[in-house]
C-alpha cells in the first residue's frame, strides 16, 4: 500500500540499485567476520552456508510473492513440517519409492495447504495475518497427529530419499540447485510474465486491479498456493537434509523467512520487493546463522548481536535510499 | 447466497465447539463417579496402606510431560500409564504445545481443579513451577518429578533416572576412550536454559578438573543448538571450522546427537571426530551403523515413565511417604528405595544409563 | 498497513456516525460482533460447565488466573493495532522486564522499588520501539518490534545467562494468586485496567485520534493531530502493559529466567483480532476485545479440564479463530476492509 504506483514508477525510472546500502553492510559484515576467524572464507564453509541457507531462500521467494500481494504467511513452518513429514512417512512405508515421488507428494501436501490458506484469504476475506495464524495451528496439530507424535528417523527412511539433500552436481549441492531453479524461474516469472506483473498490481492498488480487469481473487489463490508449493518443496529437502522428520519441525521459521523478505526490501505492505534485494536480505540472515558461532562470542551474547545487525541493517539501507530518493528529486528539479 | 454462507459459518463454529467437547466426555467417562470422592480418596488411600488393592480403580493420576510430539516423552508416558493401567487405575497424560513452564502451570492447575490424586511433572523450569505444585500439595494432591526435576521445596519425590554425576562421568569417560586420552572435544547441547543438561555438563566439568587422568583432555567450547535441527547443524559445522584438532563431540541431547551424526556422515569424517552423548536410539540407529557413533547412552524412558507410575501410586496410596529409607514394589521393576538428594530433597534413582553401540542397537531401535 | 484503511476514503465524522447509526438500528445493534462473541462464549462457558464437572462456581473465576497475564497486553494491543501497526516484541519485553526486576531485587533493591522498576523497563522499552515506528516511516512496525524482540530478549540473556533468578518475598506470590473475597486479584486488577483502558479509547480525545489516525494518517496528519506523539504514547504504553504482565508472570512463577514469555506476541495479537480489530487499523473497540481474551482463555481452560491433547487444542484454536473470523465477514454487516467492485 506504501507503494503506490507513483513509487513503482521512481523505481523503474531510477537505476540506482535501492539496496546497495544492505549490499554494503553485508560486505562490511563478512569482512569483519574473516578479521575474526580466516575459517569463514573457505571454500567449505561457503558451501555449508550456502546449503543451509538454500531452503530460506526458496521459501522467501514465495514468501516475497505473498508480501508483495499484501499479505502475510504465518503458516510456512508449519507447512514445511506438515510436508515434510507426509513425505517421509510415505517413505517409511514404502521404502522403495523413488526420491522425485516423495518430493512431489510433499508439493502436493503443501500446494493443498497452501490453496486453503488462498481461499481463506481471498473468498473468506480473512485477513492474512489472522487465516494464516489458524492455519499454522491447524497444520502443526495435524502434522502432530499424523505422525502420532513420533519421529521418522534416518534409518527408517531409504538412501535415496535421504541423498536428494546430500547429492549434487560436481561439487556443488543439490539443494544449492534447486534453490537457484527456483529464484531464477520466480525471477522470470515475477519480472517478465504478465500473471507474475499482475501480483504487484493487485499489491500496488487493489481498486485499479481490479478496475482493469484483473482477477484479484485468483492472484491471491495463486500466489498463497504457489507459496504452499514452495513450503511442501522445502519441507521434503528439509527432512531430507537432517534425515529426520519432527512434529515440530522448522517452529517459528516463518519468523526468519519474513525476516529475510524485509531486509531484502520486501514491504510488508504490498506493492514493492525484488528478487535481487530478497537474495541480499536471505544471505544476510544466513551469514548471521553461519558466522555467529564462529566467532566465538558468548551463546548469551548472540540474540543481542543478531538482533543489533538486523536493525542496524534496516536503519541504513533506509538511510541510503533517502539519500538517493532525494538525489532523485534533485536530478528531476534540473 | 449471503444468508447460506451464514448459516455454514455459524453451523462450523457451533460445530467444532461440540465436537471437540463430545470425545473428551468419553474419556473421562469415569470422572464422574470418581470426582464426588476426589478430595478424601487421598485419605481413603492413606489408612488402606496395608492393601493397596483397596484404592485400585479409584485413582486419578497425572503426569506433565514437557511438551507435545516429542517420541521420548510419549515413550516415557506410555510408560507411566502401563503402571497405572496394571493397577487398573485411570491415568492422565498431559503436556503443552510449547516447552514452557507457563503451559505447565495452567495444565497443573486444570489437574487440580480436577481433583486427581497424584501428579507427576517434567519440568520445563526447576523452580517456576513450584507456586502451582505448592498450592497441589495443599489441595491434598501427591505430586512427585520424574526426568527433569523440580526443587526440593515442590515436590515430594524425585524418580530420577541416573544421578548427573552418574551421566556426566559416564560421558566423561565415553569423551576419555573416544579421544584416546587426550585432544580436544566439545559439547553440543540443547537450550542454554536446559536444566537437565546444564546439571550434566556441570558434573562433566567437575569430574574433569578433579581427576589427574583427564589432565590433557581439553574442553574447547559448549555449543548450544537448542534442540533445534538447523541451529544444531550450524553449530556443529562451526566446531568442525574452528577447531580443525577436535577429536570428539559430546551431545548429551537428542536432538544435538542426531544432527552431528548427520553433519559428520555428510562431511565423511567417520573415524575423524567421534561423537557420542545422549541419543534416542531410533534416530541414532543410522549413524551407530556407520561407525560415526561407536557408541551412546540412555535410559530407558518406558522404564523411567513405569517407575514414575508406581511411584505415583505409591505415594498415594501411603505405601511411601517421600522420606529417605522409604521402600516399595515398583511392578516388574522390583524393589526401589527412597533415598537423600544431593538438593536436600529425596529421590528414587533408576540405575545406571544403558549403553548403545552397533551390537545392541539393532534390536532397540524399533523400540523407542 | 493503515493506508488500506484509507481506501475507504472514510474520515473520522463518517466513522463516527455510521457506528452511531450502527448503534441506534436494533436489528443492526444485535448483529454486532460483539454480540457473536458473547454469543461463542456463553456458549463455551455451558459446554464447559456441562461436560466436566470441576466447572462450577469459583473455577469459573481461577480459571481467568490462568490468562490473566495475555489479557494485560491484549489491552494495549488493541490500541498498537487500531493504529494499523504491530508489535511483536512485546514477550521479549515482558521477559526482560522480569529479568530485570529479579535481579534488582536479589542485588537489594526493595521489592516496592523493583515492581516500580519492571515498569519503567516495559515503558523504556516500549518508548523505544515507539521513537523508531515514529522516525522511520518507512519500516514498518513488525519489521522494528522483530528486531527490538531479538534484542530485548539478547539483553534478557546476557543479564542471567543460563541462571533463573527468584526468592521474591511471599507478599508478591499475591498479585497472581491472591483473592480479594471470593475474585483473583489479577481478575480484578484487569477489570480496572480495562475500564481505564476503555474509557481512553471511546471516551477521550486521545482515543478519537487514535481512531482517525487508523483509519488515515496523513489526514489525521494535516487536521492538526500529533501523529507522531500519538504513536510513541501507544508505544510506550503498550511497553508498560507488558511490564505489568512481566509483574504478574512472574509473580505465578515465582521465579524467572530469560526464556519466559515466549510466543505470547501471537497469542496477544489473536485475541485482539478474534475481537474484531482490524490489523488494518481504524477499525474495532475494547469491549470486543476483551471477550476475544475470555473467550480463548475459558475454551483452552476447558479443553484442558478435559484433558484433550495438546495437538487437538492447537487445531480446534486455529479453526475457532478462522471460524469466527469467517462467521463475522458473512453474518454481519461490518464495513469491509476492502470495497466491493
Amino acid at each position: 500500500m506504501k507503494a503506490s504506483a507513483n513509487t513503482l514508477e521512481k523505481n523503474k525510472t531510477k537505476k540506482t540499485f535501492r539496496e546497495l546500502g544492505l549490499l554494503v553492510f553485508l560486505i562490511v559484515l563478512c569482512v569483519i567476520f574473516q578479521a575474526i576467524n580466516p575459517t569463514f572464507f573457505t571454500w567449505e564453509n561457503l558451501a555449508d552456508m550456502l546449503r543451509n541457507t538454500s531452503i530460506l531462500a526458496i521459501l522467501a521467494v514465495g514468501m516475497m510473492m505473498v508480501m508483495v500481494t499484501g499479505g502475510i504467511d504465518l503458516s510456512v513452518g508449519a507447512i514445511v513440517a506438515l510436508a515434510g513429514m507426509v513425505s517421509a512417512l510415505t517413505v517409511q512405508y514404502v521404502p522403495q519409492l523413488p526420491a522425485f515421488i516423495a518430493i512431489l507428494i510433499g508439493m502436493g501436501v503443501g500446494l493443498g495447504c497452501g490453496a486453503v490458506n488462498g481461499v481463506l484469504v481471498a473468498k473468506g476475506r480473512i485477513i492474512p495475518i489472522i487465516a494464516t495464524l489458524g492455519m499454522m495451528n491447524v497444520f502443526r496439530g495435524l502434522t502432530y497427529l499424523i505422525s502420532g507424535s513420533k519421529w521418522v528417523s534416518a534409518h527408517q527412511m531409504s538412501d535415496g530419499f535421504k541423498s536428494i539433500a546430500t547429492g549434487g552436481i560436481g561439487p556443488i549441492n543439490t539443494l544449492i540447485i534447486i534453490a537457484v531453479i527456483v529464484v531464477l524461474i520466480f525471477y522470470y516469472f515475477l519480472n517478465y510474465n504478465r500473471t507474475g506483473r499482475y501480483i504487484y498490481a493487485v499489491g500496488s492498488n487493489p481498486e485499479s486491479a481490479v478496475i482493469t480487469g484483473i482477477k484479484k481473487d485468483r492472484i491471491l489463490i495463486m500466489s498463497y498456493t504457489l507459496l504452499g508449493l514452495l513450503a511442501g518443496l522445502a519441507g521434503v529437502l528439509w527432512v531430507s537434509k537432517f534425515a529426520s522428520a519432527q512434529g515440530d519441525t522448522a517452529t517459528g521459521y516463518e519468523m526468519n523467512v519474513i525476516a529475510a523478505c524485509v531486509l531484502g526490501g520486501v514491504s510488508v505492505s504490498g506493492g514493492t520487493g525484488k528478487v535481487g534485494g530478497l537474495l541480499l536480505g536471505v544471505l544476510l540472515l544466513g551469514v548471521l546463522q553461519n558466522a555467529l558461532p564462529l566467532i566465538n562470542v558468548s551463546t548469551f551474547w548472540e540474540d543481542f548481536i543478531q538482533g543489533i545487525i538486523i536493525l542496524v541493517a534496516i536503519l541504513l539501507n533506509i538511510s541510503v535510499k533517502r539519500r538517493a530518493d532525494k538525489n532523485a528529486l534533485k536530478r528531476r528539479e534540473i | 447466497m449471503k444468508k447460506w454462507m451464514t448459516v455454514v459459518c455459524l453451523l462450523v463454529v457451533a460445530a467444532f465447539v461440540f465436537a471437540a467437547c463430545a470425545p473428551a466426555a468419553e474419556t473421562t467417562s469415569q470422572a464422574p463417579e470418581s470426582s464426588a470422592p476426589a478430595e478424601d480418596g487421598t485419605e481413603a488411600g492413606a489408612e488402606a496402606s496395608t492393601g493397596t488393592e483397596a484404592a485400585a480403580g479409584s485413582g486419578k493420576h497425572a503426569i506433565v510431560f514437557k511438551n507435545t510430539g516429542n517420541p521420548y516423552g510419549e515413550k516415557e508416558m506410555e510408560g507411566f500409564e502401563n503402571a497405572i493401567k496394571e493397577a487398573g487405575q485411570e491415568a492422565i497424560l498431559r503436556a503443552p504445545d510449547q516447552p514452557t513452564a507457563e503451559g505447565q502451570i495452567q495444565i497443573i492447575e486444570e489437574l487440580i481443579a480436577q481433583g486427581v490424586d497424584s501428579i507427576t511433572v517434567v519440568a520445563n523450569d526447576p523452580d517456576a513451577l513450584q507456586p502451582a505444585l505448592t498450592k497441589a500439595m495443599q489441595a491434598g494432591i501427591k505430586v512427585s518429578a520424574v526426568d527433569s526435576g523440580v526443587n526440593a521445596q515442590s515436590r515430594e519425590l524425585f524418580v530420577n533416572q541416573a544421578g548427573s554425576e552418574l551421566i556426566g562421568q559416564a560421558l566423561m569417560d565415553a569423551a576419555y576412550d573416544m579421544c584416546g586420552g587426550s585432544g580436544e572435544f566439545a559439547i553440543l547441547s540443547a537450550t542454554s536454559q536446559a536444566t537437565n543438561q546444564n546439571a550434566w555438563i556441570e558434573a562433566l566439568q567437575k569430574i574433569m578438573e578433579g581427576d589427574e587422568k583427564y589432565k590433557d583432555m581439553e574442553l574447547v567450547k559448549v555449543a548450544y543448538g537448542d534442540d533445534l535441527r538447523d541451529k544444531s547443524v550450524s553449530e556443529t559445522e562451526a566446531l568442525l571450522q574452528s577447531y580443525p584438532d577436535l577429536k570428539c563431540i559430546v551431545a548429551p541431547t537428542t536432538v544435538g546427537i542426531a544432527a552431528a551424526g548427520k553433519v559428520l556422515t555428510d562431511k565423511g569424517l567417520a573415524g575423524k571426530v567421534a561423537l557420542t552423548g545422549l541419543g534416542l536410539p531410533s534416530e541414532m540407529a543410522e549413524y551407530i551403523d556407520n561407525g560415526v557413533c561407536e557408541y551412546m547412552f540412555l535410559w530407558n524412558p518406558l522404564d523411567l515413565g513405569y517407575l514414575a507410575g508406581y511411584t505415583a501410586m505409591a505415594l498415594t496410596d501411603g505405601t511411601i511417604t517421600g522420606a529417605a529409607g522409604d521402600k516399595f514394589e515398583a511392578g516388574t521393576l522390583g524393589e526401589y528405595t527412597v533415598v537423600d538428594a544431593s538438593d536436600g530433597g529425596t529421590e528414587i534413582i533408576l540405575g545406571p544409563p544403558f549403553r548403545f553401540d552397533s551390537a545392541n542397537i539393532a534390536e532397540w531401535k524399533d523400540v523407542y | 498497513m493503515s493506508k488500506m484503511a484509507s481506501l475507504n476514503k472514510r474520515t473520522n465524522v463518517e466513522l463516527d456516525r455510521s457506528v452511531l447509526e450502527r448503534r441506534l438500528e436494533p436489528k443492526k445493534f444485535f448483529l454486532q460482533w460483539e454480540w457473536l462473541l458473547v454469543a461463542i462464549l456463553v456458549v463455551i462457558l455451558i459446554v464447559n460447565g456441562s461436560v466436566s464437572d470441576y466447572f462450577r462456581g469459583t473455577q469459573i473465576l481461577d480459571a481467568t488466573m490462568n490468562f490473566m497475564d495475555k489479557g494485560f497486553m491484549v489491552l494495549a494491543m488493541v490500541f498498537v493495532i487500531l493504529l494499523g501497526e504491530i508489535d511483536i516484541s512485546i514477550g521479549s519485553t515482558a521477559a526482560l522486564c522480569s529479568v530485570i526486576m529479579a535481579v534488582a531485587y536479589n542485588a537489594g533493591m526493595p521489592m516496592e522499588l523493583s515492581l516500580v522498576l519492571c515498569l519503567a523497563v516495559g515503558l523504556g522499552c516500549g518508548y523505544v520501539n515507539g521513537i523508531l515506528v515514529a522516525k522511520y516511516k518507512e519500516v514498518p512496525s513488525m519489521i522494528i518490534t522483530l528486531a527490538t524482540m531479538t534484542i530485548y530478549r539478547g539483553i534478557a540473556y546476557i543479564i542471567l545467562e543460563d541462571q533463573a533468578s527468584g526468592g521474591f518475598p511471599d507478599w508478591f506470590q499475591y498479585l497472581s494468586w491472591g483473592y480479594v473475597g471470593p475474585i483473583p486479584f489479577s481478575l480484578l486488577m484487569f477489570i480496572v485496567l480495562a475500564v481505564i483502558f476503555g474509557l481512553l479509547l471511546h471516551k477521550s480525545a486521545f482515543g478519537r485520534q487514535i481512531y482517525a489516525m487508523g483509519n488515515n494518517e496523513t489526514t489525521s496528519r494535516y487536521s492538526g493531530i500529533k501523529v507522531d506523539r500519538n504513536k510513541i504514547i501507544v508505544f510506550t504504553l503498550m511497553g508498560l502493559m507488558a511490564g505489568v504482565c512481566a509483574l504478574f508472570l512472574t509473580s505465578r512463577m515465582a521465579s524467572t529466567r530469560p526464556n519466559v514469555a515466549q510466543g505470547y506476541e501471537l497469542d496477544v495479537i489473536a485475541m485482539v483480532v478474534l475481537g474484531g480489530v482490524s490489523t488494518a487499523g481504524g477499525k474495532g473497540n475494547m469491549p470486543g476485545a476483551i471477550l476475544a481474551v475470555f473467550i480463548v482463555g475459558y475454551l483452552r481452560y476447558g479443553l484442558g479440564l478435559i484433558n484433550i491433547s495438546a495437538q487437538v487444542m492447537m487445531i480446534i484454536i486455529g479453526l475457532l479463530l478462522i471460524g469466527s473470523v469467517l462467521a463475522s465477514n458473512f453474518l454481519l454487516n461490518r464495513p469491509k476492509a476492502l470495497p466491493k467492485k
